[in-house]
């Protein structure tokens, strides 16, 4: 009896064990829920990190691996969101990708501190980057942050806003710094006087939320707006960062640097064209954001890359020099430099993007954008 | 009503292994059991009561004493209504036509991290038992391991995770390749391993020095007398920290998908809503309710588990 018993108990335990692992396997299954694309023996694997979770900032790129553009360029490329904690030009320098999206001020902290990486293509040309206050606040230009509440994302992302006061003779002292969440409740309920947001996606996250006092959603008309573009401090954003070591003498990967950019060109004007495709495209890559966000997010990144005068990607001088300017001005509220001398030559080069546009050219895509419209959005409560 | 009970009584007795026996002491173990869900969602309902009072009469800026806020703002953006996170649930995630309701989308993500939870407490129970069989038969083991198992987990997450990340993007044996889940999973065991281990040690070496003398009066060797003596004795310790290292692993595997990125599980929503909490508020708390059912569930599952070892639970007091 006792036993019988006892290996009742084993059997139950193991049983117990055995349908865990079952659910392992079948939630897992449903989770990534990607193509494993590994049975094309002729497509070369290429792995891309982006800087965040999919969202139509990246919209191109979705679009890219969508319109089959990576697979005419011979390449199966797969695009791996970020996280937390995941440093896109860490995973870069450690070789875990190929290709990387990073902002650049945050990229040249890196190179600095010893990370051999190169800028291939710098895909957004002006900064994205607002500081949004009440109408009613005062607080009209950088100048007017003194003794504020400024709000910031931290994790590089806030270097913009120290070059720009740093520009107006302020340091980081003269301000309260608040580190800024996911979302601009912080700024809504007045624990923030301006707070850092992105044309593409905080702002517009303002502007689908209902006023308590109208009841009504939010309007342009009830904040301020300061564009870093409009300051010293604007800095570029998102670019393409490759290993500058793999480029400098690894034939393949610099066969298959060509072969990206131009995939992803070709991403990009069709997200420039198509911007209610590019958005549709992104939500079914597993972006979670409501429809009409998502179309807004699509649209103002749209306007952050196009017009590209030089062609879209390729570096402008003058914009690099402003933007490794104001990384050298920069003093965080913690005293701290974001790089204390010029970055080496090897940061950027407009090689690589240069060949790709070249080989474009005569395929009758707009490859500067002269002929972009932006596209009206209209933002429904909670972006949906 | 008596009746009813009585004729309740000897229903669940027919399928009780030992009828008869126990029946006089007990009230209706149905009844029992009734009136312990009704007590957990008289909790629920007082919860939600201070919930909705607090929101009603405290002062919509919250209670602040000298710079600290010590109760929250009570405006529809700190503190969404009950039934407005109610009626969001039932709403569909998104305006696009093909979305699911939100608590469908939830419940989805929900078992992806319960399969991932699932499979890190399996390897962490595995890790965690052979641990102390080790610990448990050499004492030098012990005296060398136990401070470095505890060191453990003193290592922060946010530190570990990309680490756990970047090994495995490198894993590539013959046609296996390294899921990114495996990852998520194996922070999970990290987590799990720890009490598992501390447990099975302290339940291995449980046994009255004169059991294990009456062992050896037996003649009984070392696995005898662990699959007689050792194991039965440890089930009373092993079996809360199974429930711990279960509730770790959900823990584990919740913040490792919010660190690593990992697509498709509550941690990921948990992020995703939370960035959508400024227009839609209620939208934010779904995964919470989300992860709250995941670790009721985990923990539950445990319960399944003492029910198979009952027989082995004499000595333990509710755990």
């Amino acid at each position: 009896m006792n036993h019988s018993r006892r290996r009742f108990a084993t059997i139950g335990g193991l049983a117990l064990a055995a349908a865990l692992a079952l659910t392992a396997c079948s939630g897992s299954g449903g989770g990534t829920g990607e193509t494993d694309g590994g049975g094309d023996g002729d497509l070369t694997p290429v792995k891309l990190q982006l800087q965040w979770l999919p969202q139509g900032q990246f919209a191109g790129y979705f679009a890219a691996v969508d319109q089959g553009f990576f697979e005419e360029e011979g390449l199966d490329v797969e695009i791996i969101p970020s996280g937390g904690d995941i440093v896109p030009q860490d995973a870069l320098a450690n070789g875990d990708v190929d290709y990387a999206i990073a902002w650049v001020p945050k990229v040249l902290g890196s190179i600095e501190q010893g990370a051999n990486l190169t800028d291939i293509a710098q895909i957004f040309q002006r900064s994205g980057t607002l500081q949004v206050s009440m109408a009613d606040s005062g607080i009209d230009s950088v100048a007017d942050f003194e003794g504020k509440k400024i709000g910031s994302w931290g994790f590089g992302n806030e270097w913009e806003i120290f070059a720009a006061m740093a520009a107006e003779g302020l340091d980081a002292t003269t301000v309260q710094i608040i580190t800024q969440d996911f979302n601009m409740n912080a700024f809504l309920q007045g624990d923030i006087d301006a707070a850092q947001a992105m044309t593409y996606n905080e702002y517009a996250q303002l502007l689908e939320t209902v006023n308590p006092d109208t009841g009504e959603l939010y309007q342009p008309e009830d904040f301020n707006v300061i564009s870093y573009e409009d300051t010293e401090g604007a800095m570029l954003q998102d670019a393409i960062w490759a290993d500058t070591a793999r480029l400098a003498d690894d034939t393949d990967y610099q066969d298959t640097t060509v072969k990206f950019l131009k995939a992803v060109i070709k991403g990009w004007v069709y997200a420039a064209e198509n911007p209610q495709e590019a958005s549709d495209i992104t939500i079914a890559a597993g972006s979670g954001w409501g429809p009409s966000h998502e179309l807004w997010m699509v649209n103002e990144t749209n306007k952050l890359i196009w017009p590209s005068p030089d062609g879209i990607g390729i570096i402008d001088q003058a914009a690099w020099d402003k933007t490794v300017a104001g990384a050298l001005a920069a003093v965080n509220e913690s005293g701290a430099h974001l790089i204390t001398e010029e970055p080496p030559s090897t940061a950027y080069t407009n090689d690589w993007i240069q060949k790709a546009l070249d080989e474009l050219e005569g395929e009758g895509l707009d490859l500067t954008g002269e002929g972009f419209e932006p596209i009206d959005v209209t933002l429904e409560e909670g972006g949906n | 009503m008596i009746k009813a009970g009585v004729r309740e009584t000897t229903a669940t007795d027919a399928a009780a292994p030992a009828p008869g026996r126990r029946a006089p002491r007990r009230p209706g173990r149905a009844g029992r059991e009734l009136g312990r869900w009704a007590w957990g969602l008289a909790g629920i309902l007082v919860i939600a009561l201070i919930w909705e009072s607090y929101k009603l009469l405290g002062p919509a800026d919250g209670v602040v004493l000298g710079e600290l806020r010590v109760l929250p703002r009570t405006t529809d953006l700190a503190m969404p209504h009950i039934w407005d996170m109610g009626t969001r649930l039932a709403e569909p995630v998104t305006r696009a036509d093909d979305a699911l309701p939100l608590w469908s989308v939830v419940a989805l993500a929900a078992l992806t991290t319960l399969g991932i939870a699932a499979a890190g407490w399996l390897v962490g129970v595995v890790v965690g038992i052979g641990l102390a069989l080790v610990m448990q038969r050499w004492r030098l083991a012990e005296w060398g391991l136990l401070p470095w198992i505890v060191i453990s987990q003193t290592v922060p997450l946010i530190a570990f995770a990309p680490v756990v990340k970047s090994w495995g993007s490198r894993v590539e044996i013959g046609s296996f390749e390294w899921q990114d889940w495996m990852s998520v999973a194996l922070i999970a065991s990290y987590l799990a391993f720890f009490p598992i281990a501390i447990g099975a040690l302290k339940g291995l070496q449980s046994p009255d020095r004169i059991h294990e003398e009456l062992m050896q009066t037996y003649a009984a060797g070392y696995w005898s007398t662990l699959v007689k003596l050792r194991f039965p004795a440890s089930v009373p310790y092993l079996l809360p920290a199974l429930r711990l290292g279960a509730a770790n692993a959900v823990i584990g595997a919740v913040v490792a998908e919010v660190s690593t990125g990992l697509q498709g599980g509550i941690g990921r929503i948990l992020i995703q809503f939370a960035g959508q909490a400024s227009g839609d508020p209620a939208k934010a708390w779904a995964p919470i309710f989300g992860a709250i059912v995941l670790g009721l569930v985990a923990a539950g599952s445990i319960a399944l588990l003492g029910v198979i070892l009952k027989n082995y639970r004499r000595t333990e007091e509710a755990a």
